[in-house]
């Protein structure tokens, strides 16, 4: 298998897009030698991770928990929008979401 | 009162006890201390005097009403700023989340206000968490008391030169890839990440779930322990969290015998690149092991050799996914909401503003490695070089009780040199790494000061999981024999008290 390392500005301005982040043309320049250098770096996975080695999410067996389905104290509406950048209505106020220019 | 800051936290939660001395004193010590000293250090995000104060007092007056209380009742710690703290700001050392105050306490937190303790303050580390310096801060660097112009390690490198400067006697931290151990071991403390789930994670801003745990740091392996037992244990609310007693830590820090322990010197943590100095340490405090009674043999855990490798691939994946939290939406920082801008302009243009150079790296690699087309290449090799290395581990507890190391290959570094170079900087990580991979015990214990330049080298221990005592009680050894043989170390700090 041929592995691709290095990435190119393009790819790096994409993902930006894809995690929200509004990068400079500095950051992107930067970060695509980087990435590259550090993709190369970890390669060394894919040559001992061969064969049918099952993959673990976590070191230890996990089972899912429940608690009893039962009413409990929670946080009130005034502590759980005590943080937020901008409150009406008791509810969180943010920026339109519908209409957005593709 | 230099006194009662010079005592450990043992003895200072003793002298509390029998009433020789109040928590208000010791907390106001304390927080003289910090006044003095933390101008040059910087191991401080917040200090919460008047909230410390007054939990000194409470402390007091539960005793004066002849409450039972526990061997640290009283005794302050300070306190990694990545646990939510409701009295105090929690900003994980993000701009993101500058002046933040949660609403509710995290279950370390609250674990550490059951016990007593008093909450100095909030320590500065690299910003949530990434990083093996304390330089990725979005506020300020922290300084080595050993020599501050090097680094006090990372994550966790607030708490470390809190404790090392004596500012505090504890200090909490989280160890996802080595950010207590590593700290611990360049400044010349005991660290301890206990075993995954073994200490709660909720209220703990995440990092990497599968692989943040809270653990202690102080200046002695006593110290370590009975913090270590004030705030592990099962959580309900932390769902990976394990229900099991509590190895009994300070039982095995008590004792401290290794006659007849069989321990596993891994070849694949020592090598040419590491400092000749460290590597001179290590060698003499196995000798010093096999001299008090220990069976020592030196073997080969193959797949470490890529661990380095799959953590970087693991944990800026888990990163990508659990910082998609911070959405200008519904707490923390928001930019550019200027009524023309939409949510999605908004929230790219905060987390661009807010997070650190470091943290967006890991986000960008994280969303490379899980993205369609790469995903099996990178985050699914990943996971099975995970699987290779608990393998590694459980085919060598077979044989050894257990596993040594040095904990970092140098010495501190100079402050700068490693920030342009992040493969340079991640290469701090890698003894560490395994056992946050593999989920078990793992501690570092000062073993000596390397001779090329009078630095504190850290002697790593690893036990399965749930067999966290089997670290304090090796680590109490090589404590005991050390200070026999070389005095008290701690004290050629320059900010020794």
């Amino acid at each position: 298998m041929v592995l691709m390392t290095a990435i190119t500005r393009d790819e790096v301005a994409h993902l930006a897009r894809l995690a929200r982040l509004a990068l400079d043309e500095g950051e992107l320049d930067t970060l695509a030698v980087q990435l590259g250098d550090i993709l190369t770096a970890v390669t060394k996975v894919q040559e001992v991770a061969q064969g049918d080695i099952p993959p673990s999410s976590h070191a230890l067996p996990l089972t899912n928990v429940y608690r009893p389905d039962e009413a409990r104290p929670c946080l009130t509406p005034e502590q759980a929008l005590s943080g937020a950048p901008a409150v009406e209505d008791q509810r969180f106020r943010v920026p339109r979401i519908l209409g957005e220019e593709e | 009162m230099s006194e009662v800051v010079s005592l450990t936290a043992a003895e200072l939660g003793a002298a509390i006890g029998t009433g020789e001395v109040s928590s208000e004193e010791a907390t106001a010590a304390y927080l003289d201390r910090i006044g003095a000293v933390d101008g040059q250090i910087g191991a401080f995000l917040h200090v919460g005097r008047e909230s410390a104060l007054a939990q000194a007092r409470a402390v007091d007056a539960r005793r004066a009403a002849g409450e039972e209380l526990g061997p640290l009742a009283g005794v302050p710690v300070a306190h990694k700023d990545v646990f939510a703290t409701k009295d105090m700001p929690t900003t994980a050392a993000s701009k993101i989340l500058q002046d933040w105050r949660p609403p509710y306490d995290a279950t370390v937190t609250a674990r550490l206000r059951e016990a007593g303790l008093v909450i100095l303050g909030k320590t500065n580390m690299d910003e949530f968490a990434m990083g093996s310096s304390t330089e990725n801060s979005a506020y300020h660097v922290t300084r080595n008391p050993w020599d501050t112009d090097r680094i006090p390690g990372g994550s966790s490198g607030g708490s470390s030169a809190a404790v090392a400067a004596f500012e505090a006697p504890l200090a909490t931290g989280t160890d996802t890839g080595g950010s207590i151990r590593q700290p611990a071991a360049v400044c010349g403390l005991v660290g301890g990440k206990p075993t995954y789930g073994g200490s709660s994670r909720f209220g703990l801003i995440a990092f990497a779930s599968s692989l943040d745990t809270p653990g202690p740091l102080a200046r002695n392996v006593l110290d370590a322990a009975l913090l270590h037992e004030a705030f592990s244990g099962h959580d309900p609310h932390d769902s990976t969290s394990v229900d099991a007693p509590v190895p009994p830590v300070a039982d095995a820090a008590r004792v401290g015998d290794v006659d007849g322990l069989r321990v596993g010197v891994v070849k694949e943590l020592d090598g040419d690149g590491f400092q000749a100095g460290v590597r001179q340490r290590f060698r003499e405090t196995v000798e010093l092991l096999e001299s008090l009674g220990a069976k020592v043999v030196e073997l080969s855990c193959p797949s470490f050799d890529a661990a380095l490798s799959a953590y970087y691939l693991i944990a800026p994946s888990e990163c990508s996914s659990n910082l998609a939290r911070f959405d200008a939406m519904r707490y923390g920082l928001r930019v550019g909401d200027d009524g023309t801008r939409s949510a999605e302009e908004v929230m790219s243009l905060t987390r661009a503003q807010g997070f650190g150079a470091e943290v967006k790296r890991r986000i960008v690699l994280g969303t490379y490695a899980l993205s369609s087309g790469y995903y099996d290449a990178y985050y699914g090799s990943a996971q099975q070089v995970r699987t290779l290395i608990k393998r590694d581990f459980d085919a060598a507890f077979e044989n050894v009780d257990v596993l040594v190391s040095p904990t970092t290959p140098t010495t501190a570094f100079p402050i700068g040199e490693r920030l342009d170079d992040p493969m340079a900087m991640y290469l701090a990580d890698l003894c560490t790494i395994p056992s946050n991979l593999a989920g078990n015990a793992s501690l570092s214990v000062p073993c000596g000061l390397a001779p090329e330049d009078g630095l504190p080298v850290g002697f790593q221990i690893m036990a399965p999981a749930l067999a966290d005592d089997r670290t304090y009680r090796v680590a109490a050894a090589v404590e005991r024999a050390l200070s026999e043989r070389d005095g008290d170390l701690l004290a050629r700090n320059p900010y020794a008290v």
